[in-house]
């Protein structure tokens, strides 16, 4: 069953800063964890909160906008896809992210939704 | 039956669905005759219904669905409907009780489920015990059963690693369901059920998990409070506290197999908080009298448990018991060094009380009117007043330990 784990709020070291070579590391031992239990599907770090951009389409208009500039203690700030046994090696998976130590995971399962065909190119599933 | 068909199909939903249709079956089929093994019966039934429901749910999509790869239901596969794990009916209800009390579902949730699922309480019989609206308690249990399937919440007994965090949690849903059927009312038959249905699901955990001193400790705590329940208020159903409860009204059939219990989850040398606060109901349930009580080793206690579990509330009953052998202003020192506990009616009545011991009346007053401004429960709140009442009466000044109802 694959997992979407969204991290929140968690800082982030600047690669000029003095913390960045450990905390990358510590990123990438979370990661070797979950690639050993050959759990991990995707995973990547958001960018600053100033980036995102809105698109929604009304009565065939399609609409853009800057933001959402969402309140900072909800910055969404990368996610995790991994394919775990149950909900118990998710939330254990999670718990040992290092991001959790600062920030919140949520962790939320993929849906089957019957006749959805989201198979990515090259063929592999991520969802 | 429903724990082991729940555990095959990993669906608690379907698992009820499918056992309906098999009672049903069986109302028609058993007019005149009943099978040998009428359990076997409705299981190898309910799990037929459970497979063609689950067919037929597949076949709908395979209509429609163009070969999409990778896609249909969680893997429910036909294969995994083994007949062995049909049997052990005992362990397919511990996995229950663990999917049913699973730190993913909110208290009320896990406490709702376990009820209903695991010991067969209606959604109205719930609602009732803990006033609630039945529909939001129905929807409650309704969602909490998606949950389970939808977030893949296992429907095993969790690994190894995971076990004291999560039996720990089980345990706390048990005292809770307990503590429902405890706390008020008196006498009315669904708290009496609470009550019983606490100690049976406790005893059950203890019974499959043998290693696990804490799950007795449960048990022995439970038998030792239910033992006080005749004693605990009078027949109008005012507030009697421990100190001036009758103590031959005691269950002492309870008391001593709780004792038993006790001694042997001990005897691991493995002690956590419930084992503990059964030792401490222990000394209360083996003394003759208040004045009899081992307070300094009840204290004692309490200073362990504080080491293990430093919650406001132990600190309190800790002080209370510090009085009961150092004097009243040794307790009241440790009560006025405590935080957090300004909105709970028995931290105001605990220092009314020793207020009241040592002479200081217009505290003690005070003290007094701030719990019964803070108490919810009616029968409290009369012995409340009646304490106040009694403080412009200063006939009695003999020590009585505070805690409410024991």
């Amino acid at each position: 069953m694959k997992y979407l784990l969204l991290i929140y709020n968690c800082g982030r070291p600047e690669p000029t800063d003095p913390a960045f070579a450990e905390a990358v590391a510590r990123v990438n031992a979370f990661a070797d964890e979950c690639r050993r239990r050959g759990a991990l599907v995707a995973g990547d770090p958001l960018p600053s909160e100033h980036t995102p951009t809105t698109v929604s389409v009304r009565d065939g208009h399609t609409l853009i906008s800057d933001g959402p500039f969402v309140e900072t203690h909800e910055h969404l700030g990368g996610y995790y896809v991994l394919d775990c046994r149950d909900l118990d090696e998710a939330l254990e998976l999670a718990a040992l992210c290092p991001m959790a130590q600062s920030g919140t995971i949520e962790v939320r399962p993929l849906a089957h939704v019957p006749q959805v065909d989201n198979t990515p190119v090259g063929g592999g599933t991520a969802g | 039956m429903l724990a082991a068909l729940a555990r095959v199909l990993g669906d608690l939903e379907l698992a009820e669905e499918a056992l309906q249709d098999a009672v049903a079956l069986a109302l028609t089929r058993w007019a005149g005759v009943v099978p040998e093994d009428p359990v076997a019966w409705l299981l190898t039934v309910a799990r037929n219904r459970a497979i063609d429901r689950l067919r037929r749910a597949r076949r709908g999509r395979d209509r429609q669905e163009q070969a999409g790869p990778g896609l249909g239901p969680p893997p429910v596969a036909d294969a995994a409907l083994d007949e062995e794990q049909l049997v052990s009916v005992g362990d397919e209800r511990l996995s229950l009780v663990f999917a049913c009390c699973h730190p993913a579902l909110a208290m009320e949730a896990r406490v709702a489920l376990t009820l209903q699922v695991v010991v067969g309480l209606t959604a109205g019989q719930i609602a009732r015990v803990f006033l609630v609206a039945e529909p939001a308690l129905a929807q409650r249990i309704v969602r909490a059963k998606r949950k389970i399937r939808d977030a893949g919440i296992s429907l095993a007994v969790p690994a190894d690693h995971l076990l004291p965090e999560r039996l720990a949690g089980v345990l706390a849903v048990i005292y809770l369901i307990f503590t429902q059927g405890y706390a008020t009312r008196p006498g009315a038959p669904e708290h009496r059920r609470l009550r019983e249905e606490a100690i049976r699901l406790a005893k059950l955990v203890a019974t499959l998990m043998p290693d696990e001193p804490e799950a007795l400790g449960l048990v022995a705590l439970l038998l030792l409070h239910d033992s006080r329940t005749a004693a605990r208020h009078t027949p109008s159903g005012e507030v009697v506290l421990l100190a001036d409860q009758d103590r031959t009204r005691w269950d002492h059939a309870e008391i001593v197999e709780a004792v038993g219990l006790l001694d042997r989850a001990l005897r691991r040398g493995e002690v956590g908080p419930y084992q503990l606060q059964g030792a401490i109901a222990a000394l209360h349930a083996q003394a003759p009298s208040s004045a009899g009580t081992d307070w300094a080793g009840i204290a004692a206690l309490y200073r362990e448990l504080l080491a293990v579990a430093p919650t406001p509330v132990v600190a309190l009953n800790h002080a209370v018991a510090v009085a009961m052998t150092d004097g009243p202003a040794r307790g009241l020192a440790l009560l006025d060094g405590l935080d957090g506990l300004e909105r709970y009616h028995l931290f105001h009545a605990a220092r009314a009380d020793l207020l009241r011991r040592l002479g200081r009346v217009e505290e003690s007053a005070a003290a007094y009117r701030r719990a019964h401004e803070l108490a919810t429960d009616p029968a409290d709140r009369r012995f409340l007043s009646g304490r106040l009442h009694d403080l412009a009466m200063p006939d009695d000044l003999g020590g009585s330990a505070p805690t409410m109802g024991g």
